[in-house]
């Protein structure tokens, strides 16, 4: 037989049926659904008298817009409610279970669906929101799409969809102590492009791969989609394995054995081929942190902020001088040093309870600089609950941040969590494109330790050398 | 889904790399739960100045810009969120076609939901279309043909573009896809009842 990537393997067994002119009917296993992207999926439902063909493969979270302050207050935003009311709504009507505000299960939908053991290898999963790519650190196909494809699998539990390129990215030898998976995937981008990947699904490999835990994994495989990938997965191991058992929705005694089993076979054969293949250097990674409006404007955090008239071409050099200007940076300045006002730790790329602790770990015993304003928003109320049983709460308070319900905050904006036009945020999501944080706010994409530190320091700092 | 076949209009140059789908529709209008009202927030940020009146320098604010239906832009366009009210923005502002060198994946599939047409051209070809729009002082009108795969002017500026042929046809027939794909109930139920009896072409995972 060929040898099949793992993307293949899934791919072919996900295939419903070849259609006319070159697309695929694809079968869906887990479709996540949140309020932003799905109204007017279900709104147009109900127009046809459709009904959604299997609301037991279809979960849905209040995660976007959601205030996290205090959970006993109403939602004071009128439209935010009312989005968060349709998705109660229509979770009732078509039957699809529901882990809303009230829920100790609530979270960001990519940190919950792992968090349950939802998310297992081999599956297709989709879900209106790009970062969907998160899913795929189990060895899963899993990627975002836009309402109108939400309503087709609603109505389905499929998607027409064309066979993607592959790309593999090897990521050879150890990372270097401080050096972190957000830092691994950030240097990808910057090398890359934030259109190196487009039309490709990524399978990561390589040494550094494999040391990191589930949770740097899913940090790596969220942010493919920066890099412009479909989707990004790593094949299945002990890892994977370890972290699905006694989740409540994952496989049980002898079903766990047999399902082990069957994903163990889920990797690339030697001999597979890939359209692409990038080779990186773990080894010689070093902490990242994005000095422009792009997640491909990313240095090293020892280097300065680049000169426009180093770029070759000139469309380049003109998205440079406008990134500047709007990030106030002159060329030549050291990021090292960067003052900062706010920090951010949330996020799908990096608030779950490893994100959590590492930061706790720089902030232990210290301040919050003056006129720092930091905030930690958990990525779900079970990491959440976890971070309180272990401490990093006190922690946290103590060092002066504030300590907060989950949901996806400042990572986008939509909600209270905003920064004020000027103010510059060290931030452990995944975007730093204008506005995203808030009109005007300035955005340094960074791994949770480097966070941490710059909050307490005052400005952006070297984590391997700051103590 | 309002079919496309052949439209001729007003370009409207928007000369940046990798616009991303924030910009196109800002975050803090997600909250609708309608397809519809996104015409006024389309680009919000670079549209309007903080206090809310419209910023002259910005493109699509120039005069001749007024009734635009055709989009130029740079490269990647319409990267980041999944968000298809960036889509649906454009359609509801009035454009009918975006011409850029590439579009991010989520966004051109989402073009093709909303009969929005996604022109991908080569370099040198949306070079010369900027530099034309430039010379004619932004009054410049061109002609996207799906039909025939081309972008034609009246001044002998003439590219032609690929389009998978699934989606060339989608767009033509103005296609419901859900309708489509529900005619495969037969094939779907099939791969069904394999895959819940754990029998599947996936040896079950």
């Amino acid at each position: 037989m060929t040898p099949r990537t793992l993307f293949a393997k899934i791919w072919d067994a996900h295939v419903v049926h070849p259609l006319p002119d070159g697309p695929e009917l694809l079968y869906v296993d887990l479709h996540l659904v949140h309020e932003v992207t799905s109204p007017q999926a279900f709104e147009g439902l109900r127009l046809a008298g459709r009904r959604v063909r299997r609301p037991e493969l279809t979960v849905a979270t209040a995660d976007h817009n959601v205030p996290t302050g205090d959970r006993a207050l109403p939602i004071a935003d009128a439209l935010a409610a009312r989005q968060v009311g349709a998705l109660a709504t229509n979770a009732r009507e078509f039957g699809i279970e529901l882990f809303d505000l009230a829920s100790p299960h609530q979270g960001i939908v990519h940190v919950i669906g792992p968090e349950l053991g939802l998310t297992q290898p081999g599956m297709v999963i989709v879900c209106g929101d790009s970062h969907t790519s998160t899913h795929g650190a189990f060895g899963a196909l899993a990627f975002g799409i836009g309402t109108s494809e939400v309503e087709h699998v609603l109505a389905t539990q499929c998607l027409v969809v064309m066979r993607p390129k592959t790309m593999e990215v090897r990521f050879e030898g150890a990372a270097a102590s401080g050096v972190t998976a957000k830092d691994l995937i950030l240097a990808l981008i910057g090398r890359i492009g934030t259109a190196g990947a487009t039309g490709h699904v990524i399978e990561y490999t390589g040494e550094a791969i494999r040391r990191l835990s589930m949770e740097g994994r899913m940090t790596v495989c969220n942010m493919s989609i920066e890099a412009g990938a479909r989707a990004g997965m790593i094949a299945p191991d002990d890892t994977t394995f370890t972290y699905l058992a006694g989740r409540p929705r994952a496989p049980e005694g002898e079903r766990l054995t047999r399902a082990v089993a069957r994903w163990r076979r889920l990797k690339s054969d030697d001999g597979a081929t890939y359209d692409t293949r990038v080779t990186v250097d773990a080894a010689s990674v070093a902490p990242q942190v994005t000095w422009g409006t792009n997640p491909g404007m990313v240095a090293d955090i020892t280097a300065r902020v680049p000169d426009p008239a180093g770029f070759a071409s000139a469309g380049e050099r003109q998205a440079v001088e406008r990134a500047l200007a709007y990030m106030d940076l002159r060329p030549g300045t050291p990021l090292e040093g960067l003052p900062i006002d706010r920090v951010f730790l949330g996020s799908c790329t990096n608030a779950r309870i490893e994100d959590l602790r590492s930061a706790a770990g720089v902030v232990r015993g210290r301040r919050v600089a003056a006129g720092v304003r930091a905030l930690v928003v958990p990525g779900s109320q079970q990491v959440k609950a976890q971070a309180e049983a272990e401490g990093l709460d006190r922690v946290f308070r103590e060092a002066g941040f504030e300590w907060r319900n989950s949901g996806c905050s400042m990572c986008l904006g939509m909600n209270p969590d905003i920064l004020a036009s000027g103010e510059r945020c060290a931030a452990t999501s995944n975007r730093n494109f204008e506005g995203r944080q808030g009109r005007g706010g300035r955005t340094h994409l960074m791994s949770p330790a480097m966070a941490a530190a710059a909050g307490i320091a005052g400005h952006l700092v070297d984590i391997r050398t700051w103590a | 889904m309002t079919p496309f076949v052949r439209h001729a209009g007003r370009v409207a140059a928007l000369p940046r790399v990798n616009v991303d789908t924030d910009q196109i529709v800002p975050k803090q209008f997600l909250k609708r739960i309608e397809r519809t009202g996104f015409a006024p927030v389309l680009f919000h940020d670079w549209r309007y100045g903080a206090d809310g009146s419209p910023d002259p320098t910005f493109e699509l604010n120039q005069p001749a810009a007024a009734g635009a239906s055709i989009l130029l832009a740079g490269a990647n366009f319409g990267c980041g969120s999944s968000r298809e009210h960036a889509v649906w923005a454009l359609r509801e502002y009035g454009f009918r076609a975006v011409i850029a060198e590439s579009f991010a994946d989520i966004f051109y599939a989402n073009c093709c939901q909303n009969g929005l047409l996604a022109v991908r051209l080569v370099t040198g070809e949306t070079r010369e279309l900027f530099a034309r729009h430039t010379r004619a002082a932004g009054r410049y009108d061109v002609v996207v043909d799906l039909e025939a795969q081309t972008v034609v002017d009246d001044a002998g500026f003439r590219a032609a573009f690929s389009i998978a042929p699934y989606h060339r046809e989608m767009l033509l027939s103005g296609l419901d896809e859900i309708g489509r794909t529900l005619l495969e109930d037969a094939h779907i139920a099939a791969y069904e009842r394999d895959r819940d009896e754990g029998r599947g072409k996936g040896e079950g995972w």
